[in-house]
């Protein structure tokens, strides 16, 4: 027969028992940190498809558009390059790549957006898009803008990365064209920003 | 009889009255004529198959949205579509997706509602520009004068195909002439394509001694004659390079005197496949019955009802005359206002003058000059010069006709004009145009702007 003494001391270590094992995990080895999950984060993500994008555009600005434009003078870029058989533009090069990559649906969307934009439709709409291209440009493109934001009811990663006038090609084109809202671009100037946005 | 020989009686009239109907609608569904199971009239685009319930149905009468891209993706992507579907997927239109699903063709274009449908199958009411384009009036002070449900519809924008109508377009086709000189259509030259693209290779012209049809098939003294004074012959095709058609059952070839445009499209797959595409061939490519003129909305000619449209019914079936095709052809069958004017119009003066080799090869304007036009295009790497039988591509809204025929011979102010105006495309373009579309003023007024700003120090 327990008296109640030894009740007390029996209760007593039963709680403290208890109570060190939640603290302590029911007394289990300490396991080891769990790795971080496998896979890219949206920032890599995103940073890789930008490293992707800027240099297939680069090389064509820089290969194509000015050395057969600007350098070899044997065919022009137009923006009306079927009428014209012309070459297409960069940004129209880079427009084009996205609206077959939307077509594709493969769940992320990017877009070429300025604050000074030729057609009125690529101003900045949503707050991350303003924001990003106003600190994109701010800091000389030396820095990116990563936000997330909500659109239509879903979460996005949205990553806004400085478009840099690389050649003399872009620089002209949209200094001298009659729907530009901005004639003093200067070479390797941020004309805009690249939006990429991953669902969350 | 008590009260439950009654009730067991009305359950069984109830019962054979389910089965009777049962059985008289799945004979319907099962039949040709599903008439029974429209919900209402089909727009003019679509009453032709309106009865090929698959092509836009699922199996449960949902709307399949692909069916519309089945059919027109094509024309969509030649006319450089304004708003594609993918401009609209990114999620920073959502907001703008929430006013008006530009995203899906089913918001503009519905079907079996014709007390809602309007002009080009569309529901929306004209002004739905201002939707998401609010913005043009602030940016373009010139168009501060202009409705909303004018930018569709005054001949300036369209909200597919803009390829006529965009401001760069325009600058390039200012102060045109009404008429260029020595306006031309294009040569076919189709022969030369069949032999370069190797369809048809090169073989000697043939005579009525050479033909080919078997003893059993009797090929009368005029058909043998009509065969062996044409194209065909010319180009060595024999009488059993068509009439020998591949058996479903036994796949090899047996003779057959009914062909059908399968038999044509073995060397003109081109033409045949704008034929399938357009008003004339959309019933056959949808697996049903030929249409006849009986079948159609427009007016046409009493005694031409049933005649059953394939190649033949307007080519002819060993003659091929293709300007029989171009002109006659079609008004035996049209009887329309626009149809029954064009032999009044300056435009068959000239095809009457180029016939009777009083003018120019090429200076003529037949029916198909306009309606089935002569198009550059490129098959199996061979450029050529198509005729393109799909006269749906160029038919509505008529801006769609403006670069493909109208600025072969017009300038671009006149041709703009004289479309915009009904009632001078009633009279086939016989007189002047009463209206003006002012677009090519504003594109002339900002240039002149541009350049001043651009000149100045």
């Amino acid at each position: 027969m327990t008296t109640p003494h030894k009740k007390l001391v029996l209760g007593t270590a039963l709680l403290a028992t208890t109570l060190a094992a939640v603290l302590t995990g029911c007394q289990k080895p300490a396991a080891p940190a769990a790795p971080p999950p496998a896979g890219f984060t949206p920032k890599q993500m995103a940073d890789g498809l930008f490293v992707v994008m800027s240099s297939d555009r680069a090389v064509y600005t820089k290969q194509v558009v000015a050395r057969l434009q600007n350098e070899a003078k044997v065919i022009k870029a137009s923006e009306h390059f079927k009428d014209e058989k012309a070459l297409p533009l960069p940004a129209q090069m880079f427009r084009m790549g996205a609206e077959a990559v939307a077509e594709k649906n493969p769940g992320f969307t990017y877009g070429l957006l300025s604050l000074w934009p030729i057609n009125k439709q690529n101003t900045p709409k949503t707050d991350a898009e303003k924001t990003g291209l106003k600190f994109v440009a701010d800091s000389g493109g030396k820095t990116n803008y990563y936000a997330e934001e909500t659109l239509g009811g879903k979460k996005y990663f949205t990553a806004v990365y400085a478009d840099v006038g690389v050649s003399m090609a872009c620089v002209s084109c949209h200094n001298g064209h009659k729907d530009s809202p901005r004639t003093d671009f200067k070479l390797d100037e941020v004309m805009g920003g690249v939006v990429i946005r991953l669902p969350l | 009889m008590n009260a439950r020989q009654k009730t067991i009686g009305v359950w069984l009239g109830w019962v054979a009255f389910l089965l009777a109907m049962t059985a008289y609608l799945t004979h319907r569904w099962r039949g040709p004529d599903r008439t029974a199971f429209l919900p209402g009239p089909t727009s003019h685009g679509h009453y032709q198959i309106e009865l090929a319930c698959n092509a836009c149905h699922t199996p449960w009468m949902g709307v399949k949205e692909k069916a519309c891209l089945d059919c027109h993706s094509a024309e969509l992507k030649l006319a450089n579509d304004s708003h594609p579907k993918s401009k609209f997927t990114d999620p920073r239109n959502a907001d703008r997706l929430q006013v008006l699903a530009a995203d899906n063709c089913l918001t503009c274009h519905k079907e079996h509602v014709p007390e809602r449908t309007r002009a080009m199958g569309v529901m929306l009411p004209d002004d739905y520009c201002y939707r998401c384009h609010q913005e043009t009036v602030k940016e373009r002070p010139s168009h501060r004068n202009y409705a909303f449900n004018s930018c569709a519809t005054a001949g300036c924008h369209n909200y597919h195909d803009n390829t006529a109508l965009y401001e760069d377009f325009l600058v390039k086709h200012l102060n045109e002439p009404k008429t260029k000189s020595a306006p031309r259509v294009a040569t076919r030259a189709l022969l030369a394509f069949l032999n370069e693209s190797e369809r048809w290779p090169k073989k000697p012209a043939l005579t009525v001694a050479k033909h080919d049809a078997p003893a059993s098939v009797r090929a009368d003294k005029e058909t043998l004659h009509a065969w062996a004074t044409t194209s065909h012959a010319r180009a060595g095709v024999n009488c059993s390079d068509c009439h020998l058609v591949p058996d479903a059952q036994s796949k090899t070839k047996r003779w057959s005197d009914k062909l059908d445009h399968t038999a044509c499209a073995a060397c003109h797959q081109d033409e045949v496949g704008g034929f399938l595409a357009g008003k004339h061939g959309m019933r056959l490519a949808q697996g049903l019955p030929p249409m006849r003129p009986a079948l159609a909305r427009q007016p046409m000619k009493r005694e031409a009802a049933h005649r059953e449209l394939g190649c033949a019914a307007c080519h002819g079936a060993h003659e091929f005359d293709s300007r029989r095709a171009a002109v006659e052809s079609c008004l035996a069958c049209h009887d329309d206002s626009h149809s029954l004017a064009y032999k009044n119009s300056p435009h068959f003066a000239l095809w009457v003058a180029e016939s009777k080799g009083a003018a120019p090869a090429g200076s003529g304007v037949s029916c198909a000059t306009c309606h089935l036009p002569r198009q550059k295009s490129a098959t199996d790497g061979v450029t050529r010069v198509l005729v393109d039988h799909n006269q749906n591509a160029n038919l509505r809204p008529n801006e769609k006709m403006v670069r493909s025929v109208c600025l072969d011979c017009h300038g671009l102010g006149f041709t703009l004009d004289a479309l915009a105006d009904p009632a001078l495309v009633r009279t086939n373009f016989t007189g002047r145009p009463a209206r003006h579309v002012e677009s090519l003023d504003l594109a002339a007024r900002r240039l002149l702007e541009t350049q001043s700003k651009q000149t100045k120090p």
